[in-house]
């Protein structure tokens, strides 16, 4: 199907699946069993010019926008989202730089991020604070011209790999909600180190981590934004995020769609391949009517948000939790073709089974994406003057 | 630094078949792809453009669709491109390819690489690159690997032959043919691509090369193919296995056996 793309939008297409065909499939299989950091890849896509789609060209970028990124990251997810996650990681932590950070940070940060010389992290969860964020413990103290950031980050995505880390702290604890703050944390800055490298299900090939500040000392210029204003930074990166999750989704579907396909056709039992049963082919026709929605969606939703409208926070959730679903569940069904065959790790599908998971925990879980749509709705119903009922 | 790389659009042998009446390659329908030896050539080129900085040329002779491929060279990061395009140049053989190679690298003058893939995967003939050469009366070295630049006005190459390696120092300017060691070619970048896409390319025939007509195309070749043939499969063919003392042992009794004179 064609969503009429520009010109450019097309060659980012191309150039991401040609890596995803010819450098990420032959060694994904590898990276997975031996939780192995795709250093290779990470290069590669650095010098294709792809880390900086969505940053401005004064900051180094390419000057697109989320819808871009989105093509990148889907094309790089259809053959491994372990491998795609570490790249769209780094966006995650450029975003609040790039959002809320005054033009020193951005001039500082940003051309490194939008190069691939340094990949970006995100550090928002602890071992209390996840859905919840108001949970956090990890401390910033202002000391003359620093602050002083005591606690720990748990499960950081690219942590220890990255160089640059988008890191929330409380400021003030008296002020609640509006005592939160974002800093920009070094690899290397005094007092900052790493936990170990955790041992997951599924997108093996991208590192987690623990991040630890132990009297961390940082110039008080990483302050990003005001203080204050770390929840809304937090919330208005994963608006933009979001959608780049729903396209590793969209990307993981029709991964395991081609391959669920195309052993279909070649498999045969009772005399015939697979699919000319019903019991198959109706199996994949869900997966195929799944995975163009959850793409048409995650295509509408990108390209009305880089329209920079205000209310993006439902259609963003919206996104993230449908193509999470569908991704989980086209590929749950893939195994489900495959059979023993596709039980087995001689095949790519039960490690897309393993992977999808992660979509619907990571970057706001899914029940919690339902919350914010839900909590929109009753919003935006509130406003209307015209009755339904 | 100026650098020039020498492509060939062939069929992609992957999808190769031969007519069974004429005996020659099947073309329509088959996706033309750049010779897999260039490829390396144009990376070798990079290579040093990233290292020492130089500007790149990639040249082709072939119809105009071969510009595709010169445009696919530019999103990898060549700087330019030339497609050598003239009716007379059809039915060239690897004299007259080189005749006309060479006359657009002297055109161009301030040349101090010329770039070549060991051989094409079509022909296989290994010719043109030193034909150039020898054209262009200039040094070259043939299966190179490796590359380093002293900077005084010289090369320093590592160059594979069947017996090990050899190490040579050729003076500027000079033409190499590179093999796969040099490096896997890396995939374009989004930058080089949208200005890929945008690029004039050049073309040049027979009259801005000032070639004469005898000495190109089918009438400047010395080569004619007069048949082209699939060799029969060879039948009754043994395999030693174990170890070479064991593998020595066996071809001596088999050749006894044979009787071989002398055995």
């Amino acid at each position: 199907m064609h969503y009429f793309l520009t010109e450019e939008q097309q060659m980012i297409q191309e150039l991401t699946a040609q890596i995803a065909r010819e450098k990420i499939r032959p060694v994904r299989a590898e990276l997975d069993t031996n939780e192995q950091f795709p250093w290779e890849i990470m290069k590669i896509l650095s010098q294709a010019d792809l880390f900086g789609l969505y940053i401005p060209e004064e900051y180094g970028g390419m000057g697109g926008g989320i819808f871009e990124n989105c093509l990148a990251i889907e094309k790089l997810g259809e053959a491994c989202i372990g491998i795609a996650t570490s790249f769209a990681a780094s966006g995650l932590g450029a975003y609040p730089i790039l959002l809320f950070g005054g033009d020193e940070l951005k001039q500082k940060y940003l051309p490194q991020i939008a190069s691939g010389k340094r990949l970006a992290a995100f550090g928002l969860t602890e071992p209390g604070a996840g859905s919840d964020v108001s949970g956090i413990q990890t401390t910033a103290v202002k000391d003359g011209d620093h602050y002083i950031i005591n606690g720990s980050k748990q499960w950081i995505t690219n942590g220890g790999e990255s160089e640059i880390y988008s890191i929330l702290a409380i400021t003030d604890r008296a002020k609640g909600p509006r005592g939160a703050s974002f800093f920009v944390v070094e690899k290397g800055d005094p007092g900052f180190s790493f936990g170990k490298k955790e041992k997951k299900l599924g997108i093996r090939a991208s590192a987690t981590r623990e991040l630890i500040f132990q009297d961390c000392r940082i110039p008080a210029d990483r302050l990003i934004g005001r203080e204050g204003m770390g929840f809304i930074i937090a919330m208005k990166t994963f608006d933009k995020s979001r959608p780049g999750i729903a396209a590793l989704g969209v990307g993981l579907a029709q991964g395991a769609l081609d391959i669920a396909v195309e052993y279909a056709r070649k498999r045969v039992q009772f005399g015939k391949p697979i699919i000319s049963f019903q019991a198959i082919q109706h199996k994949l026709a869900d997966m195929a009517v799944k995975t163009e929605a959850s793409r048409a969606l995650v295509y509408s939703v990108a390209r009305y948000m880089d329209s920079e409208p205000h209310d993006v926070s439902k259609v963003a959730a919206m996104s993230k939790v449908f193509a999470g679903d569908v991704a989980m569940e086209v590929a749950t069904n893939a195994v489900q073709v495959l059979g023993g065959y596709g039980y087995m790790q001689d095949y790519p599908v039960e490690k897309m089974m393993r992977d999808a998971k992660i979509l619907q925990i990571y970057e706001g879980t899914n029940e919690i994406q339902r919350n914010i749509i839900g909590q929109e709705l009753n919003k935006e119903y509130s406003r209307l003057k015209e009755s339904f009922l | 630094m100026h650098i020039v790389v020498c492509i060939k659009q062939v069929p992609d042998t992957k999808n190769v078949r031969i007519d069974p009446d004429t005996h020659t390659l099947v073309r329509q329908g088959v996706e033309s792809i750049i010779n897999p030896f260039d490829m390396f050539a144009v990376e070798a080129a990079l290579k040093i453009k990233d290292q020492n900085g130089a500007r790149i040329t990639v040249i082709t002779m072939g119809p105009p669709q071969a510009s595709e491929a010169l445009r696919d060279t530019l999103g990898l990061g060549a700087d330019d491109a030339v497609l050598l395009s003239d009716r007379a140049f059809a039915g060239s053989d690897t004299w007259a390819t080189s005749t006309t190679l060479s006359a657009a690298v002297r055109k161009m003058g301030d040349v101090d690489i010329i770039f070549c893939g060991k051989q094409a995967i079509d022909g296989d003939t290994a010719q043109v690159g030193p034909e150039m050469a020898a054209l262009l009366d200039i040094p070259y070295a043939t299966f190179v690997k490796k590359i380093e630049i002293p900077g005084d006005g010289s090369l320093k190459v590592v160059r594979q032959t069947d017996e090990g390696t050899e190490v040579w120092k050729l003076p500027l300017p000079c033409l190499l043919t590179v093999i796969k060691e040099i490096g896997e070619p890396r995939v374009p970048s989004l930058r080089h691509k949208m200005r890929a896409k945008k690029a004039e390319i050049p073309v040049w025939g027979a009259a801005d090369l000032g070639l004469d007509p005898d000495h190109i195309g089918l009438c400047g070749s010395f080569t004619q193919v007069v048949r082209v043939f699939s060799p029969p499969r060879r039948t009754n063919r043994i395999q030693l296995e174990g170890s070479l003392e064991d593998q020595a042992e066996q071809l001596f009794q088999y050749l006894k056996n044979a009787r071989i004179p002398g055995l």
